[in-house]
């Protein structure tokens, strides 16, 4: 399964030589493997997937490519909605 | 939720969907791969949106869908044997097998459970030392380390009651087996973006170089979905093809080389034989010979286990997106959910399953 979703790292143990934490996603908090993200820490938000943390959520760039969505959707959708209010034709 | 609902602003999507309409100026076809995307794309209308030339097909990208039926008629032989406890995926549980399923099996006595995570199968190994316990271990590139970890980590602790029915499959060799048949009609990829986010995108460099076909690795969200879509329609417009990112968020370059370790520290590339597609050439993964231990299908003796297809079932074409599942006679009447003939109607992330819950309203209109 590819199903994954990202959430934020509230806490983080040592259990059985693994790290673990508590993840939470939107109203639920569940126990994740951090293991496969070393670097990451209590804030960051991960990508996880059937209980493993597989990525950290690259904050920059999710800020900086976020940033390049808008430019590209709200500037066409103003221009598209300007041209429509428009009561002039030719 | 963040890092979610942002990638669902209507404004933005509509915005993305008018960009494309000024940038595409011919027929594209396009496929998805994850079965994830697919329900994406389903869900929010999406295909609906997009300017007419622009053609969605839907990939393999659902590991339950491609799941031999050997390897669930293996499933339920060994979930059958007393002592056994079977701990699996909850998607896996109403595939049908040659027979009957796990779901009627577990119906009729046999200890069956489900998790959501390969660390509760071990922890009920743990806890419960006179239960033989097999995990159902079905997945993609994504999913392997988990498993991979789970093994590491029995093996770790010297655990003797806990094994793994493994059946993974690999992307790029699927790709590779769709763009190499003469009934493809893709001409672009929406990339796996948790795949990558495991693997990285390295791998895809070669598939573009041979066959001069444009990657971009995609994100689950709809606008992560249209922008892949708008990045890849810019490649074919200016008629370049290379691998492109667009889940920058999750995926990099090289992945995660942690979770790599662990995945070949415990796995090792196989030959594997897809369900609906046939075998593809080292697009599986098996146990390496130190962890041969944990193998449940060497364990109980279930590898020379064969199996035929249904006639009906026409996975076979919509997995390769080259039937869409309305034009399946069976689609919505003889099988649905609740009676499934073939797994993409059962899995969560099957393109049948998806069409059934967004679409039905749609069969008989064409």
């Amino acid at each position: 399964m590819c199903l994954a979703i990202p959430g934020k790292i509230i806490n983080s143990q040592i259990s059985n030589g693994v790290r673990i934490g508590r993840v939470q996603f939107g109203g639920i908090t569940r126990e994740t493997c951090l293991d496969f993200v070393p670097e990451a820490i209590v804030g960051d938000y991960v990508i996880v997937h059937v209980g493993f943390a597989i990525s950290r959520v690259d904050r920059e760039e999710a800020e900086r490519s976020y940033a390049v969505l808008e430019s590209l959707g709200l500037l066409k959708d103003e221009l598209a909605s300007d041209l429509e209010g428009s009561e002039l034709s030719e | 939720m963040k890092y979610l609902d942002e990638y669902r602003n209507e404004t933005i999507a509509r915005g993305l969907v008018a960009e494309l309409a000024r940038r595409a100026t011919r027929p594209w076809v396009l496929m998805e791969i994850c079965g994830g995307q697919t329900h994406t794309l389903m869900r929010y209308g999406i295909d609906e949106m997009l300017p007419p030339g622009i053609e969605l097909v839907h990939g393999p990208g659902c590991p339950v869908c491609v799941t031999s039926l050997e390897t669930i008629d293996k499933a339920i032989e060994i979930a059958s044997i007393p002592g056994v406890t079977f701990i699996s995926y909850g998607d896996m549980l109403r595939v049908p097998g040659s027979h009957t399923d796990l779901f009627h099996v577990k119906a009729q006595g046999a200890d069956i459970r489900i998790v959501y995570s390969p660390t509760e199968a071990l922890k009920f190994a743990r806890a419960n030392p006179n239960r033989n316990v097999v995990f159902f271990a079905v997945g993609f590139e994504t999913t392997a380390p988990a498993n991979a970890m789970a093994v590491w980590q029995a093996k770790r602790e010297g655990l003797t009651n806990f094994s793994m029915l493994a059946s993974h499959v690999l992307v790029p060799p699927a790709i590779r087996a769709l763009l190499g048949s003469p009934r493809n009609r893709v001409q672009g990829f929406i990339g796996p973006g948790h795949v990558c986010t495991v693997m990285g995108y390295h791998e895809y460099e070669e598939l573009v170089r041979e066959f001069h076909v444009p990657i971009v690795v995609g994100g689950f969200e709809p606008l992560d979905l249209l922008q892949a879509i708008l990045m890849l329609v810019s490649q074919l417009e200016e008629r370049r093809a290379e691998v492109e990112n667009q889940y920058v968020r999750s995926v990099t370059y090289e992945g995660n080389l942690v979770a790599q370790r662990v995945l070949t520290e415990v796995f090792e590339s196989c030959d594997r034989k897809w369900r609906g597609i046939g075998a593809i050439p080292q697009s599986g993964l098996s146990f390496r010979a130190e962890y041969a231990q944990f193998d449940a299908d060497r364990l109980f003796g279930t590898e020379e286990l064969t199996a035929d297809e249904p006639a009906e079932c026409i996975s076979a074409e919509v997995l390769q997106g080259l039937k869409k599942p309305t034009d399946c006679a069976a689609f919505g009447t003889r099988c649905n959910p609740q009676k499934p003939l073939g797994a993409p109607m059962v899995s969560s992330e099957g393109a049948c399953a998806a069409y059934y819950r967004y679409r039905r309203h749609t069969v008989g209109s064409h």
